[in-house]
C-alpha cells in the first residue's frame, strides 16, 4: 500500500498496535476525547513499587478514532511502560509524534489525546490512594 | 511483493480512462495538436474534433450544441453556473436556494456570495438525504434568482426530486418578472439517470468527464439558449463567449467518446451496478451486526452504497482495507483536511459520533461479483478487530 498521510510507523502502529486491551483490576484509567469528534482514548494503568519508586507495571488502550489517534496510543503505551510514574507524566505529545516519524498537522491534536490520557490516568490512579 | 489484485470500490471519486477513449484522445496531443481557434488546417482538425464531441453530448443531452459550454470540470461549471447567474441578474441583493447536501463546488460557492451579501436559504433533507419540495416552494421569494439543487448525491446516492423541482419552478416564473433559473449538479447521475435537461425544466446542467470513464480536467455545463449567465474569466470569446480559455482539446474528445460509450451501455451499467451494491448490502448486514444503511436502496443511484458501522471511526476502516488492496472512501472527511464528519450524513439527521464510522463503496462497470467475495472475506475481520480496540462497548 501507498500513503503520503502517515509516515511508516504510524501505518506500522495502527496496523499491529501494542498493548491493545483494557485491564480489570486498574489501579487508574484515563479517557480523554469524545466520539462526537471521532476520537476516543482509554488508557488503563496497572502501578507497581521497585525499592520505593512507584512505576507503570503494565498499560493497555482502547481506542476509537482514526490512524493517527491509534498509533499514538500505541506508542504512549510503548513509552509509559516501564517508568517510573514523575517519568511518565513528562512523556509530551511532542515526544509521541516524535517517535511515530512525524503527524500530519491535522492530525497533531491526536499526539495531544494521548499525553493527556497518559496524565489522566496517572491523576486517577494519584486520587484514589 | 505486492501482487495483490487491487479492487476499486471508489468510482464516486473517479473512474479510470476507458482503452476505447484513451485510443481517441491520443492523436490530439501531438499529430492533431492545433488550436481550434486558428483559421489553419492544423487548426481545424482540432474544431472538428471539439464539434463532434459537442454533437455527441448535445445528443445525449437532447439539446442544441450551442448548449454545451465545455469546462475545466464540474467544479469549474458550479462556479460559472452560480456566480455567473448572481453577477448577471443585477438585483443588489439577490436570493439563491440551494440544499445542505451540496458537493462542496456549490456549497462553498454559495456560502462564498452569502459573506458577500447574497441571500441564500439551504434546504433541509429527511433521513434518505433526500430534499423536501415544499420547502422549496415556500422558500422562493421576490428576489430569488437561483435554485440549484443536485441531481444525486456523491456520498449517499440519493435521488433529488428535480422533476418536482422544476414544475414549482417554471409554475413560480409564469407570473415573475425576473425568472428564476434552475441549476443542477448532475456529476454523479449523469452515468445511470435519464438527466436530459428539457425534461426537467433545468436551465444549468454541469458535468465532469471523469465520473463516466472520461479524462480528469474536463467537464461540461449546459445552458439553455435564453439563459442570462455571465463568464468568469476574461479573455478570448471561446465557447459562445461563456468561457474563456483555449479548448482542451483531447479532454473533450475523451469526454465526447466516453458520454457516447455510456449512451450504450446505460441500461446495461445501472442492473450490473445495482446488483452488486444490493449484494454487497445483504452480505454485510448479514455477517456484520450493528450496521446501517446511510439512506435507502430505492431511491438512490444503483452504485452507491453508504455503510455506517457503529462504535469505530470510518478512517481506521478504510486504511485496514486498504491494507488488502480494497479502495473505498469515508463517509468522515477526515483524510480530507477536514475533521469534520460528512455535512450530508449530519443534514440526514445521523448523529456527529455515528457519521464518523461510515465507509461508501462505489461499483463501477468493471467490479464483479468476485470483488464483493472479496471484500467479504477481509471486512468482517476488520469490523471485529476495530470493535475490540474501541473502549465504547
Amino acid at each position: 500500500m501507498i500513503n503520503s498521510l502517515y509516515s511508516k510507523e504510524v501505518i506500522k502502529h495502527f496496523q499491529d498496535p501494542h498493548n491493545m486491551g483494557s485491564i480489570k483490576d486498574a489501579d487508574g484509567i484515563g479517557e480523554v476525547g469524545n466520539p462526537t469528534c471521532g476520537d476516543m482514548m482509554k488508557l488503563y494503568i496497572k502501578v507497581d513499587k521497585k525499592g520505593n519508586k512507584e512505576y507503570i507495571a503494565d498499560i493497555k488502550f482502547e481506542t476509537m478514532g482514526c490512524a493517527a489517534a491509534i498509533a499514538t496510543s500505541s506508542m504512549v503505551t510503548d513509552l509509559a511502560k516501564g517508568k517510573t510514574i514523575e517519568e511518565a507524566l513528562e512523556i509530551t505529545n511532542k515526544d509521541v509524534s516524535h517517535q511515530l516519524g512525524g503527524l500530519p498537522p491535522i492530525k497533531e491534536h491526536c499526539s495531544n489525546l494521548a499525553e493527556e490520557a497518559i496524565k489522566a490516568a496517572i491523576d486517577d490512579y494519584q486520587s484514589k490512594k | 511483493m505486492n501482487n495483490q489484485k487491487k479492487i476499486y470500490l471508489d468510482h464516486s471519486a473517479t473512474t479510470p480512462v476507458d482503452r476505447a477513449v484513451l485510443e481517441k484522445m491520443l492523436p490530439y496531443f501531438t499529430e492533431k495538436f492545433g488550436n481550434p481557434a486558428s483559421i489553419h488546417t492544423i487548426g481545424q482538425e482540432g474544431i472538428i474534433a471539439v464539434d463532434e464531441a459537442r454533437e455527441k453530448l448535445a445528443e445525449f443531452l437532447d439539446c442544441k450544441t450551442s448548449e454545451i459550454v465545455f469546462t475545466s470540470g464540474a467544479t469549474e461549471s458550479n462556479n460559472l453556473s452560480i456566480k455567473g447567474v448572481i453577477k448577471a441578474c443585477g438585483l443588489k441583493k439577490p436570493h439563491i436556494i440551494t440544499t445542505a447536501i451540496e458537493h462542496l463546488a456549490v456549497l462553498e460557492t454559495c456560502q462564498y456570495l452569502e459573506r458577500n451579501g447574497v441571500d441564500v436559504t439551504y434546504l433541509k433533507v429527511n433521513r434518505d438525504g433526500i430534499v423536501d419540495i415544499k420547502e422549496l416552494e415556500q422558500s422562493i421569494k421576490e428576489n430569488t434568482v437561483l435554485v440549484s439543487i443536485m441531481f444525486a448525491n456523491n456520498e449517499v446516492g440519493s435521488i433529488q426530486p428535480i422533476k418536482k423541482a422544476g414544475k414549482i419552478i417554471e409554475k413560480a416564473n409564469q407570473s415573475r418578472k425576473n425568472k428564476i433559473i434552475f441549476h443542477t449538479d448532475a456529476v454523479q447521475a449523469i452515468q445511470y439517470l435519464d438527466c436530459r435537461p428539457e425534461i426537467y425544466n433545468v436551465d444549468l446542467m454541469s458535468l465532469s468527464a471523469h465520473k463516466f470513464y472520461g479524462p480528469k480536467g474536463v467537464g461540461a455545463l449546459y445552458v439553455k439558449a435564453g439563459t442570462k449567465i455571465e463568464k468568469m474569466q476574461q479573455g478570448g470569446h471561446q465557447e459562445y463567449n461563456k468561457r474563456a480559455g483555449t479548448l482542451n482539446v483531447p479532454g473533450i474528445v475523451g469526454l465526447g467518446e466516453a458520454i457516447s460509450l455510456i449512451k450504450k451501455d446505460q441500461k446495461k451499467l445501472y442492473q450490473h451496478t445495482l446488483k452488486l451494491k444490493k449484494s454487497l448490502i445483504d452480505r454485510v448486514f448479514s455477517a456484520i451486526p450493528n450496521t446501517y444503511l446511510n439512506g435507502s436502496i430505492e431511491k438512490s443511484l444503483p452504485n452507491i452504497a453508504n455503510i455506517r458501522f457503529d462504535k469505530i471511526e470510518g478512517e481506521s476502516i478504510l486504511l485496514n482495507l486498504d491494507f488488502a488492496g480494497i479502495a473505498v472512501s469515508t463517509g468522515s472527511a477526515c483524510t480530507s483536511g477536514t475533521l469534520q464528519p460528512s455535512h450530508v450524513l449530519i443534514a440526514m439527521g445521523i448523529s456527529k459520533d455515528k457519521a464518523h464510522g461510515s465507509i461508501r463503496f462505489s461499483f463501477g462497470k468493471n467490479n464483479t461479483d468476485k470483488d464483493i467475495d472479496k471484500v467479504m472475506k477481509v471486512l468482517p475481520n476488520i469490523i471485529v478487530k476495530l470493535r475490540k480496540m474501541s473502549p465504547i462497548k
